[in-house]
């Protein structure tokens, strides 16, 4: 199992690159210790903003950063950023076109049993319905660090949320084609498709794998970018497949598996299913906990993908 | 129960149920749980006006541990005091348990759900302001962390209560000097936090919080206090305290003891138990 977590990837990468880049700053709100970012705040004092507990104030001092040429990677809880900060992150990062990198960290149910104070799926639902801001979740370390070399470049604001912990590697190395807004094929398969987003593409790919034993071709999408959406192809996925599950750590409205609909329902209506978190507090225990308890699982995902084909 | 001697022995054995609560759940904030152990236990145990056999009295004293992640010393206390059973503290933090690691108000006790800083002192002074509304005696306490203050909702509830006059609404702050990543006055500076306190019009009163003769003092003066100005008691404490190795060390904001430094945390308090119950004995 890997050790390395999709955050220490983007301190990684951040400490890289700031050495060179002296406009890279990157703030916390009491948060470097959970963003892995203690050793960035150590190496580089001068590229390092610490705001104490007050995300709102986090994030409009990242926005007037970013105004005057500098390149603000805020990193703090995904839970705090989304909710408490969203009205500067609407208007001084999203209105305003700031170029501020959001990195929500712990993202989703990774708090586990601290409560719904500190999940969020919330997010994507907000996050989406805000114009000018991209949502990016990746999949795993590789991604996250294909993610941050195409992040560097891109001037604007965007909102990416990681987990807490390590996650299981989708991919073996970097040797691949990453491009922001592209959605990736996993595994082909003309029967059914799984979209998939973050730490869910696993999931999605042990099923469809468990799913070939059964002589079914089931396709997965690795959304790997939420917004923009990569519209065409759901569309190509519902026209060759027929039938369409998404996957996703948030909750069932709003989410990945709304924006999927949105554009099925308006170009190629297919039979769907959505798995998220229902709409209730979602129940205590760790993350692994919670997502089998919701059917975020392979073994459900290989249920529901043979009763779609049913 | 109003015995010194009696609270510091209630105290004691707060701190050694949470420290059991984190150690078994391999999670929890032990540090921010120990420093504000002892306020908890005045609280509890002498100055709210409180029936655990009728949680939904209407005329109770109204408390919101703002600071939700010191949430293991408050399930410890409630339990206690008979909200729920003392053996449920053992689901804390366990698959499908109510006792989550915020408080949660699902538990008979907990008036509201807290765990993202800087919500408390709003929701007190909307409590404050109905009590005053419906011509109520009862009074509303809420605790807070000292790194919490940075979060801007604070002031503004601030500016709310003294707007409002609300000398029924008391405010603690648990100054241990310390947040997750290190010393406040580093991570974003207070001081002058008495000044800034009764600059937005509130009385502020000193107290050594981890003694219990003091804080009761100090409680009893705020609420004996005639003038229309809400109440800050700024407690000065000691994050960890009664552990030494515990004590002061930003590290301890939420690790989970190993099975050495847990043994030696129990046995540190045992031994401060011992001399707490001889000298009831002697009495
Ligand atoms: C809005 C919000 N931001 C961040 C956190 C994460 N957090 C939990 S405890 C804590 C530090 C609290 O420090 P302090 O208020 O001084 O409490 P204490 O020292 O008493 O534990 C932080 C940042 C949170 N719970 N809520
Ligand atoms: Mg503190």
């Amino acid at each position: 199992m890997n050790k390395i977590s999709n955050k220490e990837v983007i301190s990684d990468v951040l400490s890289r690159v700031a050495g060179v880049d002296k406009d890279i700053i990157v703030l916390a709100s009491d948060s470097r210790g959970s963003a892995s970012m203690t050793s960035f705040a150590e190496k580089y004092p001068q590229q390092f903003v610490e705001v104490g507990i007050a995300e709102q104030n986090l994030v409009g001092i990242a926005a007037g950063l970013a105004s005057v040429g500098k390149k603000p990677f805020i990193t703090s809880p995904a839970c705090f950023l989304t909710m408490r900060s969203i009205e500067q992150v609407k208007l001084d990062v999203a209105y305003s076109q700031m170029n501020v990198k959001i990195v929500g960290i712990s993202g989703g149910v990774s708090y586990g049993a601290l409560g719904m104070s500190h999940h969020s799926l919330q997010d994507i639902a907000v996050m989406r319905a805000i114009p000018g801001i991209s949502i990016i979740i990746p999949a795993d370390r590789y991604e996250t660090e294909k993610m941050m070399s195409s992040l560097l470049d891109y001037e604007g604001p965007v909102y990416v949320r990681v987990g807490r912990n390590p996650v299981e590697d989708v991919y073996s190395d970097l040797n691949y084609n990453y491009e922001i807004g592209k959605a990736i094929v996993m595994r082909q398969g003309n029967d059914i498709t799984i979209i998939a987003t973050g730490e869910t593409v696993k999931i999605a790919v042990d099923a469809s794998d468990k799913l070939k034993e059964e002589g079914i071709g089931c396709r997965v999408l690795n959304m790997h970018t939420i917004k923009p959406l990569d519209e065409e192809a759901i569309i190509k996925a519902a026209h060759e497949t027929g039938r369409i599950i998404t996957i996703e750590e948030h909750s069932i409205f709003g989410g990945l598996g709304a924006a999927v609909a949105e554009v099925v329902v308006q170009n190629k209506p297919v039979p769907m299913k959505i798995l998220g978190i229902p709409d209730e507090p979602a129940i205590a225990g760790n993350s692994k906990q919670i997502f089998d308890y919701y059917g975020l699982s392979v073994s459900n995902l290989y249920n529901v993908s043979m009763s779609l084909l049913k | 129960m109003n015995d010194v001697l009696d609270l510091k022995i209630k105290a004691t054995q707060i701190r050694l149920d949470l420290i059991n609560m984190i150690y078994e759940s391999k999670s929890g904030h032990i540090g921010g749980s120990l420093s504000s152990a002892d306020i908890l236990t005045v609280l509890y145990y002498n100055v709210m006006n409180i029936d655990p056999n009728n949680p939904n009295w209407e005329e109770r004293d109204r408390f919101i541990l703002s600071k939700g992640h010191s949430v293991e010393a408050y399930y410890s206390v409630l339990a206690d005091k008979g909200y729920f059973p003392k053996e449920e503290l053992k689901t804390y933090c366990k698959f499908g348990t109510r006792l989550i690691g915020h408080p949660n108000n699902k538990i008979p006790g907990i008036e509201m759900n807290t765990g993202a800083l800087g919500h408390g002192l709003s929701i007190a002074v909307g409590m404050a302001l109905g009590a005053k509304m419906d011509n109520k005696s009862f009074r509303v306490f809420t605790l807070m962390g000292d790194g919490e203050l940075a979060e801007g909702s604070n002031w503004e509830a601030a500016m709310a209560a003294s707007h409002y006059k609300l000398n029924n609404l008391i405010g603690i702050v648990d100054r241990n000097k310390l947040q997750i990543s290190g010393n406040t006055e580093e991570v974003m500076s207070l001081e002058p936090l008495e000044d800034k306190w009764k600059s937005f019009g509130w009385d502020v009163l000193t107290t050594d919080g981890n003694d219990i003769e003091k804080l009761i003092d100090t409680f009893n003066a705020a609420i004996a206090s005639a003038n229309d100005k809400p109440k800050l008691i700024l407690a000065y404490t000691t994050k960890g305290k009664g552990v030494k190795f515990i004590e002061n060390k930003a590290n301890w904001h939420h690790r989970v003891p190993t099975e050495e430094e847990y043994k030696a945390a129990i046995s540190e308090l045992q031994e401060l138990m011992e001399v707490y119950l001889n000298e009831q004995n002697i009495k």
